[in-house]
């Protein structure tokens, strides 16, 4: 039995017509230690499907189990690092990982507490900023503190929602590698959703596209089988890495594609003409420029 | 001197002094005329003249009143002080009617932001009694605390039914601001910080503490603003009503004298306070809301 398993799992919002079925036939299995990335378009359902692993939304059928015990609730033992990092903004970044160890581990002596907060806040090289509060943090600096307090309640599965998109490339780049290192150090289960799918295939084990919604569900995964640790510039030139983007990106752009759709709309095209200095003035009005509407109707394919 | 500097100090100037201005116009001028009388005497006869003739104007009043501002402390009576001293008393009623008015709204405001069967059940009856005048509410209090009394060893009564009917007032009508904003603060706690605490599955008194209050706070100030206007406005009436000494009790009294001068002094000082008072709370919701 797979370690965290999700299977025949659909998802989806609103009721009557509003309805949209986010997620359907969702199932997969992720074995203890693996790293799992997920890959798919904006919008496709990747925060709904790491809600339902954490425990903040439950399925509308099928079910999510971590070994073996359904999951009801959130809890502790799925540490979240969600997309827009919710921090408390009015608590610093010690006490926001603090807030977590204490709630995680009450019986241990304030010493063991606060050795252990700090121990993560040093491990994201956030030692200088403890006593800062988020809104005096960069984009970056955050994801970290995120990723901290996440990390700093030893959870047995971490979920990390598109935790380096906000980024810029540079600290994304070292962001991955602070990733990694953590990851091989403490051997935790990771699910990574990213919409990048060479970060995925630098940091997982195995990719899974998420195909487009509604009904999204996930594809044939691929496994990474490239050597660790891995060179973020010597894998362009890996064979292996090229057919693994390029089954990866296949799948996404076509069976798993978005859905064609015919839009049909109006454009109004730009109707200024300029100023006729030669036409007559008149009184009060001056020289209007001359107007002209153009319409122009059209029908478009979107997707490909 | 720049421009910003002149324009934000000088310009309330101007307009001070265009009202003072009108004030001026429409104040009565007292006219002093020689009259030959029925005797065939010439006797000196003061009358005033003007659109509100009785209304004295601003050098007049400043006369009248300057006793009363220049030794604002002064008690001759029970209802004859200084400006400053009645000023004093009003404002301990209200310190009192807001602090009520603060400790029974905020956890009602938490009640109607969190439970929707909370809200369903009473919103419509807090949309009805909102709009109801301090002037309705101060019968009722006086109704419903009549037994109220505490006295000292020498039978003064400290506290009676007056004094809980004023309190209770101001209290129910300072405190919707209150309420309604803090209710709109808990509904609009984004779900991201819920989410923290549920992943931490953090007790619902650390959520409290760790979470919803510090997350509402904003909004609550904004209210906690809001009801110290209200309670400063409900004053007025509270004390007219109740012939408690105070501002709004001494303006009422000199409208019964006639001394239009005192009155105008009472509203001048009624304003400024309000003023103060939402200055220093803009100050401390300011505070609140940088984090
Ligand atoms: N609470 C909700 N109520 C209604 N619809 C929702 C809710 N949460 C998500 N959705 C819808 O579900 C779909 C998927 O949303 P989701 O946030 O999971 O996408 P995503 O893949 O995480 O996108 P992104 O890459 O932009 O983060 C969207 O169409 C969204 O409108
Ligand atoms: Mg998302």
């Amino acid at each position: 039995m797979a370690f965290l398993e999700l299977k025949k799992v659909r998802k989806g919002f609103g009721a009557g017509e509003k309805r949209t079925q986010v997620l359907s036939d969702i199932d997969i299995a992720i074995e203890e230690g693996e790293f799992v990335a997920i890959v798919g378009y904006s919008g496709a359902g990747k925060t709904t499907l790491i809600s339902l692993i954490a425990g903040l939304l439950r399925p509308d059928s099928g079910s999510v189990t971590l070994k073996g015990v359904e999951i009801t609730e959130p809890g502790p033992d799925r540490g979240v690092v969600f997309q827009n990092y919710s921090l408390l903004p009015w608590m610093t970044v010690y006490e926001n990982i603090a807030l977590a160890v204490d709630q995680i581990f009450p019986n241990w002596s304030p010493e063991k507490k606060k050795q252990h907060t700090e121990k993560y806040i040093a491990m994201v090289n956030l030692s200088p900023a403890r006593e800062k509060k988020p809104g005096e943090l960069s984009g970056g600096m955050r994801q970290r503190v995120s990723v901290a307090r996440a990390l700093a309640m030893e959870p047995q599965v971490l979920l990390l929602d598109e935790p380096l998109s906000a980024l810029d490339a540079l600290t994304r780049a070292t962001l991955q590698d602070e990733i990694e290192r953590i990851w091989e150090k403490e051997k935790r289960t990771v699910v990574l959703i990213t919409n990048d799918v060479d970060e995925g295939i630098l940091l997982a084990d195995r990719i899974v596209p998420l195909s487009a919604g509604p009904n999204a569900t996930l594809g044939p995964s691929v496994r990474v089988d490239i050597e660790r640790p891995r060179d973020r510039k010597a894998i362009n030139h890996d064979p292996r890495y090229k057919e693994i983007r390029r089954e990866v990106i296949g799948y996404l752009l076509g069976d798993g594609g978005r859905k064609r759709v015919k839009v049909s709309k109006t454009l109004v095209l730009p109707n200024l003409l300029p100023e006729d200095l030669d036409a007559p003035r008149q009184w009060f009005r001056g020289r209007q420029p001359r107007r002209r509407d153009e319409i122009k109707h059209e029908a478009v394919e979107i997707g490909s | 001197m720049n421009k910003t500097k002149f324009d934000s100090i000088l310009l309330p100037f101007v307009g001070i002094a265009a009202c003072v201005f009108i004030w001026w116009c429409v104040a009565g001028k007292p006219v002093t005329k020689q009259v030959r009388d029925d005797f065939g005497d010439v006797v000196t006869v003061t009358s005033r003249v003007g659109i509100s003739a009785d209304l004295p104007g601003p050098i007049e009043t400043w006369h009248k009143t300057r006793d009363y501002i220049l030794k604002p402390f002064e008690k001759r009576g029970e209802l004859d002080q200084g400006i400053l001293a009645f000023t004093w008393l009003s404002l301990k009623l209200v310190a009192q009617g807001y602090c009520i008015a603060l400790l029974v709204g905020t956890p009602i405001g938490f009640c109607l932001g969190l439970s929707k069967t909370f809200s369903k059940i009473f919103d419509p009856i807090i949309q009805i009694l909102r709009p109801v005048s301090p002037l309705a509410w101060l019968p009722l209090g006086m109704v419903l605390f009549s037994s109220v009394k505490i006295s000292d060893a020498a039978g003064h009564v400290l506290f009676g039914a007056i004094d809980a009917a004023a309190l209770f007032t101001i209290a129910v009508c300072a405190m919707w601001p209150t309420v309604l904003n803090t209710a709109v603060g808990v509904r609009a706690i984004p779900q991201d910080y819920l989410n923290v605490a549920k992943v931490l599955k953090l007790s619902r008194a650390k959520t409290l503490c760790k979470v919803l209050v510090p997350a509402t706070l904003p909004y609550m100030f904004t209210g906690f603003r809001l009801s110290l206007g209200i309670a400063w406005l409900v004053i007025v009436a509270a004390e007219m009503l109740t012939g408690r000494p105070g501002v709004g009790g001494f303006l009422w009294q000199q409208y019964n004298a006639q001394s239009f001068a005192h009155i105008i002094l009472c509203i001048l000082t009624i304003g400024v306070v309000g003023f103060v008072l939402d200055r220093l709370m803009s100050v401390v919701e300011r505070r609140f809301k940088a984090v």
